[in-house]
């Protein structure tokens, strides 16, 4: 803000209440389920008060919960995902921010093809390719284990995509200052480019991480094995029953659940959001 | 497309460096990717065991199809509103961020943690909101007129998938022009105060050209999940209905290809659908990136 | 010298042996798709048998919804990774029958391993669906349904009606539901799940007309749909009359999920859904009274109904697997027959008992007394022999087919057609599919 206009500061503030109210409210809708009762869901509109249930819901997720609809319990399933999550965030944000700086600071043949060939992955829909991928993963013995639950995965196009636009912002002349000091390629990279990239590589680790922490399908195609069950696949398996009514209360609380490791990821990037609101203020 | 003026003169390097994506891509996507362009010639059983080559068939079925035509116009009433909407939204709520000072963070949490939740189940909560019966949205509908029931009312069945497909997109969006507009540097800014520019021209003269590059991407990246990772969301919202009325291509690949195990067919319309979007994507790279300031 | 090498080596081999036995029990692994708290009763009974004997175990694997669970046991077929068992549903059958290079039917498994293989066991209606046209099952019956009423007794009596008479006809259904709409008892009479399944497949079947040619499709895959009749055309256009005068509201497509809520909120008197649906109707039913009822016909047409057709799923035998993991299939299918296996089932799931004996089994012990309405189901699957028509069907492609059915019932509910243009686009449209799976498959 650079000059000061109360009644913007007002507004905007009002534009902020208002966007997070209606983005957060399915969130408080699932948080109010959690604290009611089973049956409370379906037979009536389910008020905005949260109930009295909020601590017996909890704990009965947090001990036993999921194990009731099968699933193993849920202190592992947490770890897997996070195993996951990590691996998928760190995977491409390594392989895509090298990718994006050989497509831009080098000049060589089958340059624009290999930006195409890394940006058509993202257009073609996953259904149509998990069943070829899964024998692909099959013949490579890579099922039932972390490497196919997590290499697959790591093959993104928009972490490419964010990286070669934020360098082609880059200024040319903290490049050509470093080739006059004598700096190979490597050396820029490490020196200057990655700490400016510090604010990028925090947003992509939070989508990637959840993109990561969120996956179900894939996991469910190719583990057969339940430790290597992820917290999603659990929460699906509570609510995916077949001619029944699921337990709603207790899948919502699962959901409130698993969505706060996310929130501490989201809480720890910020940091670096802030360090760099608070670096050009001055 | 776009490049710097300088580059580093290295011949071996910049292949070693782009080796990592690209085995992965071709080993996990372009190879299986082959293998489903190479099932939409043939018309076979789901367990693979009688083949036959049929050429362009499973194609020629599709445009023969009124309902595939259709999904066609629903596809692009639907990724022209959810990008467009979420876009302005999302833009709307990182500059109110990028202006507030206080409480900044809370409200970057409180935009960006419904991302985390994660899709399958958002879906299941968009039911339930909008549920004619027993949903909070459907009875505040009622309580103001309006007749909610997308179950019957193929208007009110594409306003949902809109909102929701919006929805999921303000959070990623948000998050990301919100790290563009960290980069603008403020003595910019405030050159254009002293010359007696607005907070608003300022927006649109200073500071809207220098986060074109993140707006570029996040266009991109939009219009490619409308069209994609929207299938979700369909599925548990409105399976398509009424009436095909929010039946969008990827939705009808799916339905095609996982449930109704039509492997060709699927594979066929995956065809079409990466084509359309390559082209899009294209069209977006020649076009709008001239207008981008990098 | 020889004698004692012979002695030793058989002594070593003998060692060998019987250490194999002793600790390698032969995995098999059962890829289901139940969720939740059935998933739990089915590791249940996985794990009881895995107890009572030590030469196989059986692995129970959730491989999510009915869909996911089938395309994953397909890509899995083809990348030489498959189960030896999986659950696949109804509508399946098709596909899982053309593909007689991966099927291992039951009872070719059963001789084959020596295991006692009874079908007169199995009440008839579950049999009939699963058996090719030789009366020889394929697979093995394990979690069926089929459609029955649950009415609200409490707005019966606030409407005026006796809650303890259901509505047998549709002219009863089309009666009560003016009065309690009238009376305000309710704003709604009746809503109903699954419009194919309920309101299509099973109004023929019931009234004994035939679903398509070919005896409804067990006789070829190249049958050709002919349930574009008088009585269809007439009830759906009754559906839509009803819809118009405030009796009747839709419950949505496919499984028709919106169809509950309405039922448990008190807005509908009267609602059509699985009959596996009972233990969650009862449960969400908080405040009112619910009743069971077998569903109502039209006494025009047929004087005693016919016998309701099933839905759910059955297991399927996989072929590719070692030798031995069929051994311990063939063991644990005998298994799953037993009576106290079945009931125990049965009674917790909601499911249908899927042999005489299991449903004596509950009758002896007033299971039946105790949870009035649970016998509704069979007893409304099993009050006639089956016809031709009231068999089942088989059809592949069928789950398009019935999303095309709820494409043309929304477009005649929304007034964009009649039900005749509706029923006939029907018939059209998924005889292209039927088309298409049998070139597909032949």
């Amino acid at each position: 803000m650079v000059e000061n206009r109360p009644f913007l500061n007002f507004l905007a503030h009002l534009v902020l209440i208002v966007g997070a109210a209606v983005v957060v409210f399915p969130v408080y809708v699932a948080f109010i389920a959690s604290t009611h009762g089973g049956n409370d869901f379906l037979s009536g509109i389910v008020p905005l008060v949260p109930g009295p249930h909020l601590v017996e819901n909890y704990a009965t997720m947090l001990s036993a919960g999921m194990t009731s609809s099968g699933a193993p319990p849920i202190g592992p399933m947490m770890i897997n995902s996070l195993v996951m999550a990590v691996g998928v965030a760190v995977g491409k944000i390594v392989i895509s921010i090298l990718s994006a700086f050989a497509i831009v600071y080098f000049r060589f043949p089958f340059r624009t093809l290999a930006f195409w060939m890394i940006f058509i992955t993202l257009m073609l829909p996953v259904e149509v390719r998990i069943v070829p991928t899964f024998k692909v993963v099959a013949d490579l013995g890579l099922l039932n284990n972390y490497g196919g639950l997590i290499i697959p995965l790591i093959a993104s196009a928009t972490a490419t995509f964010l990286f070669r636009q934020f360098f082609l912002t880059v200024p040319e002349e903290l490049m050509e200052a470093a080739r006059v000091d004598g700096a190979g390629p490597m050396k820029f990279f490490r020196d200057i480019l990655l700490p400016l990239s510090t604010t990028n590589i925090a947003a992509l680790f939070i989508i990637l991480f959840v993109l990561g922490w969120n996956q179900y399908l894939w996991p469910l195609l190719i583990s057969t094995d339940q430790s290597l069950y992820t917290v999603v696949m659990g929460i699906q398996r509570m609510a995916a029953v077949a001619d029944a009514e699921p337990r709603w209360n207790l899948v919502m609380a699962a959901v409130i659940l698993a969505a706060l490791p996310p929130v501490l990821v989201i809480l720890a990037m910020q940091r670096l959001f802030v360090k760099g609101l608070v670096e050009t203020e001055k | 497309m776009q490049t710097k003026r300088t580059v580093f003169p290295n011949k071996l390097l910049p292949y070693l460096l782009l080796a990592p994506q690209m085995l992965v891509t071709i080993v996990f996507f372009l190879w299986p990717a082959g293998t489903a362009f190479w099932q939409s010639f043939l018309r076979n059983d789901a367990f693979g065991f009688k083949t036959t080559f049929v050429w362009f068939a499973n194609y020629r079925r599709l445009f023969a199809d009124p309902i595939y035509m259709s999904a066609f116009g629903n596809t692009i009433v639907f990724a022209v509103l959810v990008t467009f909407l979420s876009l302005s939204i999302s833009l709307l709520l990182a500059v109110a961020a990028m202006r507030v000072v206080r409480g900044s963070r809370i409200y970057s949490t409180l935009l960006v943690w419904p991302y985390a939740v994660a899709p399958a189940i958002a879906g299941i909560l968009w039911w339930f909101m909008f549920n004619p019966s027993i949903g909070i949205v459907a009875y505040m509908l009622r309580a103001v007129g309006i007749n909610w029931n997308h179950l019957v009312n193929s208007t009110d069945a594409m306003a949902l998938i809109v909102i929701a497909a919006t929805w999921k997109q303000i959070s990623y969006n948000f998050l990301f022009f919100l790290a563009g507009l960290q980069s603008v540097p403020r003595s910019l800014q405030e050159a254009g105060a002293i010359d007696g520019a607005g907070p608003v021209k300022r927006f649109w003269t200073i500071v809207f050209p220098l986060i074109s590059p993140t707006t570029f991407y996040l266009m991109v990246i939009n219009i490619v999940y409308a069209m994609f990772d929207t299938f979700g969301i369909i599925h548990a919202t409105t399976q398509g209905g009424p009436a095909r009325a929010t039946e969008i291509l990827v939705y009808k690949v799916y339905f095609d290809g996982f449930i109704g195990l039509n492997l060709g067919s699927s594979a066929a319309q995956s065809v079409i659908l990466m084509l359309i979007v390559i082209g899009l994507t294209a069209i977006q790279f020649r076009f709008v990136e001239r207008r981008v300031q990098y | 010298m020889k004698k004692t090498a012979l002695f030793l080596s058989a002594g070593v081999a003998a060692v060998l042996l019987a250490s194999q036995a002793a600790w390698a029990a032969t995995k098999i692994q059962w890829w289901h798709a139940m969720g939740g708290e059935n998933g739990a009763k089915l590791e249940e009974i996985a794990k009881k048998f895995n107890a009572s004997q030590s030469d196989y175990e059986i692995v129970p694997v959730f491989k999510g919804t009915y869909d996911e669970t089938l395309t994953g046991a397909i890509a899995a077929f083809r990348a030489n990774q498959q189960p030896a068992i999986v659950q696949v549903y109804e509508v399946g059958t098709g596909t899982m029958m053309a593909a007689q290079g991966a099927i291992y039917p039951i009872y070719q498994l059963m001789k084959d391993q020596g295991e006692a293989w009874d079908q007169s066991k199995f009440i008839t209606p579950v049999v009939g669906y699963y058996s090719d046209t030789d009366g020889n099952v394929l697979s093995l019956p394990f979690n069926s349904s089929t459609p029955i009423m649950y009415y609200n007794k409490d707005v019966f009596k606030k409407a005026g009606l006796d809650p303890e008479t259901p509505p047998k006809t549709w002219a009863d259904v089309e009666s009560f539901s003016r009065k309690i709409v009238m009376s305000g008892a309710a704003k709604c009479g009746f809503t109903s799940a699954w419009i194919s399944w309920i309101q299509t497949e099973n109004l023929n079947a019931l009234h004994d007309k035939p679903y398509s040619t070919k005896a409804n499709g067990f006789g070829g895959l190249d049958a050709e749909f002919t349930f574009n009749n008088d009585l269809t055309e007439r009830h759906w256009g009754n559906l839509k009359k009803w819809q118009d005068d405030g009796l009747f509201k839709y419950g949505g497509p496919g499984g028709g999920d919106n169809a509950p809520p309405m039922f448990y909120s008190q807005e509908c008197a009267m609602y059509m859904n699985s009959s596996a649906g009972r233990a969650g109707v009862v449960n969400n039913a908080k405040d009112f009274k619910v009743g069971f009822a077998p569903l109502p016909y039209y006494d025009d047409v047929i004087k005693q109904p016919m016998n309701s057709i099933i839905g759910g799923a059955t297991l399927w035998t996989l072929q590719g697997r070692p030798a031995e993991e069929y051994k311990g299939v063939a063991k644990f299918y005998t298994y799953l027959q037993k009576p106290e296996v079945q009931a125990g089932w049965h009674q917790f799931s909601g499911y249908l008992p899927i042999t005489e004996a299991a449903y004596k089994l509950g009758q002896d012990q007033d299971y039946y007394e105790k949870n009035p309405g649970s016998d509704v189901a069979i007893k409304q699957l099993t009050r006639v022999a089956p016809t031709e028509n009231s068999k089942g069907i088989r059809f592949g492609n069928y789950v398009q087919v019935r999303g095309i059915i709820d494409d043309e019932f929304a477009a005649l509910l929304g007034g964009k057609k009649s039900a005749k243009e509706a029923l006939d686009s029907v018939v059209n449209r998924g005889n292209e599919q039927l088309r298409d799976f049998q070139s597909a498959n032949q």
